[in-house]
């Protein structure tokens, strides 16, 4: 009867433990497929109607064949650069702040807590914010707005991934340069930084990436320009922008490049992405750590 | 500079016997310190007072840590400043009530014409889409983390946790476009007819809606979007459950699944619930995809006549995206200013609890109660 029992209850038990292994090797393959699914339409769809056009011309009006994005990829460019020379030397030098001067420090915690924050801030929000800021004072869409809001977003991440990697830095290293009589700020930047230069720039990386897809603090901000532009200081073009304006047009033309557009925006962030830890985990940038 | 050169002569004057070297190394320790010492001071006396520059530095990187105080400061001040008109407008009852319509008795909730403003579809939308995107997304999240961490072979673990992070870095935009012409035509064809069919009854699902867009749609494109995050965040908590845990049960004879129920998952459940919410905060937030896909009706259902998870609604992100640039007067701007101040609002709350609690696992203290 016992070992009845017990028999019954353990081929249950190894029953559950089957099932259990099963649904989450399912739920795996259910998040693994809609990402290839993703890959598999965007390489077939965006291939098709990518051409040399799409890199050399700007937007033709509905009709006209051909046309290309490359207002929208040098807007984009241009938007991006804006937005990395805002939001990476303030976002290290908060890093440097937490990590270097503030350790352990109320402020410190607090700032922390608030770039956390700032980072879960949705990005239209951040949109009509640098609206009401930049554009309705200046009375005209810019690229200037649009860098500066994608700057912002970029300064939680480069911050908070910066800390992290002068945390890793050994104290023995500081102690080292002080004691050959290096100013603490020299010692700071040629030293700490330094060693931690391969994690501070995937940091980086990693942010620009990021923003390099948002569409949402743009729409309101850089608004977009089916003409030719490089003057940050009117309405001009971005390569999500565009891709969203094309996605809900009427027109199969535009739904194509849309697809090219999307394409090329996320073989750009995949290289970003995968350059950086190709070339961090080979070792070229650790020299220094 | 040209001091150092002069006391190493000094140091060869002063031990010319000394020929072999650990001669040299006794002698030099009495002799040099003084005169080195001076030269190290010159030196450093020849390249500034240091402290000033030293304070400046530090005061620099303050300036931009706090600036990040700043940035948030200004949100808020421009957010509420200008949603003034709105709030002086509506109070509170922007987001509850409706303007009731004097001749045929229905509630006018969003009427840019006539200015009736109120936030209460788009709160509903947001609530909906998201509550649906956390249903789908948590179990397949913990799903994978579990698969992940426990289960999967050693071989498998580093290309399959790269690729659930690769999800993380598409754009919302990518999601969007892969929505419109892939997701929402299968949902049309074969998953709509199928619910309706099938769950009609629960009068939750109806075909009056031929689009494919809708609640439904929003729910299941952000599903997809949250998974990374949801997972691997659950993933870096049930790392951090000690292995001791693990074996312990092991021992007392567990299988797998046990243990991970036992041990794991007990341990990690704050975590857990920190991962989700952060999960919800990217959800209510999440602009592009849903703006694609939620077919932006201004109208809401109503909870009584037609519930549907079906029909076509807008949530509070996309209404903004949808209707700001087109925004002609004060009132309708400062109203869609509003809902970006609420959307601000509760993602900051919802994000901050899940970093605390967050926080409170990896940090350990409370986990060791369990």
């Amino acid at each position: 009867m016992r070992t009845g029992q017990n028999s019954l209850r353990s081929k249950y038990r190894a029953l559950m433990d089957g099932v259990a292994t099963g649904l989450a090797i399912l739920s795996t393959l259910l998040v693994v497929v809609p990402l290839i699914a993703i890959f598999i339409y965007l390489i077939i769809k965006g291939a098709s109607s990518l051409s040399i056009n799409f890199f050399t011309q700007i937007p033709k009006p509905v009709g006209e064949d051909g046309g290309g994005m490359a207002n929208a990829i040098v807007g984009s460019g241009i938007l991006l650069g804006i937005g990395s020379l805002i939001g990476i030397p303030i976002g290290i030098a908060g890093g440097i702040f937490l990590a270097e001067f503030g350790r352990g420090g109320k402020l410190a915690n607090a700032i922390r807590f608030t770039a956390d924050v700032l980072n879960g801030v949705p990005s239209i929000v951040m949109g009509i914010a640098i609206y009401s800021l930049i554009v309705v004072p200046t009375h005209h869409f810019s690229g200037y707005s649009g860098g500066v809001a994608l700057g912002i977003m970029m300064i939680p991440t480069v911050c908070r991934t910066t800390e992290e990697m002068l945390l890793m830095v050994p104290h023995s290293v500081r102690e080292a340069a002080l004691a050959l009589g290096v100013p603490n700020w020299r010692s700071v930047l040629s030293i700490t930084l330094k060693t931690a230069s391969p994690g501070v720039i995937t940091g980086c990386m990693l942010a620009f990436a990021r923003v390099a897809g948002e569409t949402a603090p743009l729409i309101f901000t850089a608004f977009g320009n089916s003409n030719w532009t490089v003057n940050p200081n009117e309405a001009i073009a971005a390569l999500p922008l565009q891709i969203y304006v094309y996605a809900l047009s009427p027109y199969d033309e535009w739904h194509k490049l849309a697809w090219a557009g999307s394409l090329v925006l996320i073989v750009l962030i995949v290289a970003a992405v995968s350059l950086v830890r190709y070339v961090t985990s080979r070792g070229v940038l650790k020299g220094a750590s | 500079m040209p001091d150092i050169p002069a006391s190493q002569s000094t140091t060869e004057h002063e031990v010319p016997t000394a020929g072999a070297g650990d001669a040299q190394m006794q002698a030099v320790p009495v002799e040099v310190p003084v005169a080195e010492a001076s030269a190290i001071r010159r030196f450093l006396l020849s390249r500034g007072n240091s402290a000033i520059a030293d304070r400046g530095f530090h005061w620099l990187m303050v300036l931009c840590a706090l600036s990040i105080f700043g940035i948030v400061i200004l949100i808020a001040y421009e957010l509420v400043q200008r949603s003034q008109l709105a709030w002086a407008k509506f109070g509170l009852g922007f987001f509850f009530s409706a303007f009731t319509d004097p001749d045929t008795h229905q509630p006018i909730y969003w009427d840019p014409v006539n200015g009736h403003f109120s936030a209460l579809p788009f709160l509903y939308g947001t609530v909906l889409s998201s509550f649906l995107a956390l249903l789908f997304a948590v179990p397949l999240a913990i799903g994978t983390a579990v698969f992940l961490t426990e289960m999967c072979p050693q071989r498998l673990r580093g290309p399959l946790a790269f690729l659930t992070e690769l999800l993380a870095a598409i754009p919302s935009v990518i999601y969007g476009l892969w929505a419109v012409f892939v997701l929402v035509p299968i949902l049309r064809e074969h998953v709509n007819p199928f619910l309706v069919k099938s769950l009609g009854w629960t009068t939750l699902f109806n075909d009056d809606n031929p689009t494919g867009l809708g609640y439904m749609s929003a729910g299941v494109i952000l599903a997809v979007m949250i998974l990374p995050i949801i997972s691997s965040l659950t993933r870096e908590v049930m790392s951090a459950v000690p292995g001791s845990q693990r074996e312990a049960v092991l021992a007392l004879g567990a299988t797998r699944w046990e243990m991970i129920r036992i041990a794991v998952l007990r341990n990690a459940r704050i975590g857990i619930v920190g991962a989700v919410i952060l999960g919800l905060g990217r959800a209510l937030g999440e602009t592009m995809a849903v703006t694609m896909v939620i077919g932006n009706s201004t109208d809401l259902p109503g909870l009584l006549k037609n519930h549907s998870l079906l029909a076509n609604g807008s949530s509070m992100a996309s209404v903004i995206a949808n209707q700001f640039s087109e925004a002609s007067d004060d009132l309708h701007l400062s109203a869609l200013m509003e809902i970006g101040l609420a959307l601000f609002i509760v993602t900051i709350i919802v994000n901050a609890l899940a970093r605390l609690l967050v926080w409170m696992v990896t940090r350990g203290a409370p986990a060791q109660r369990n």
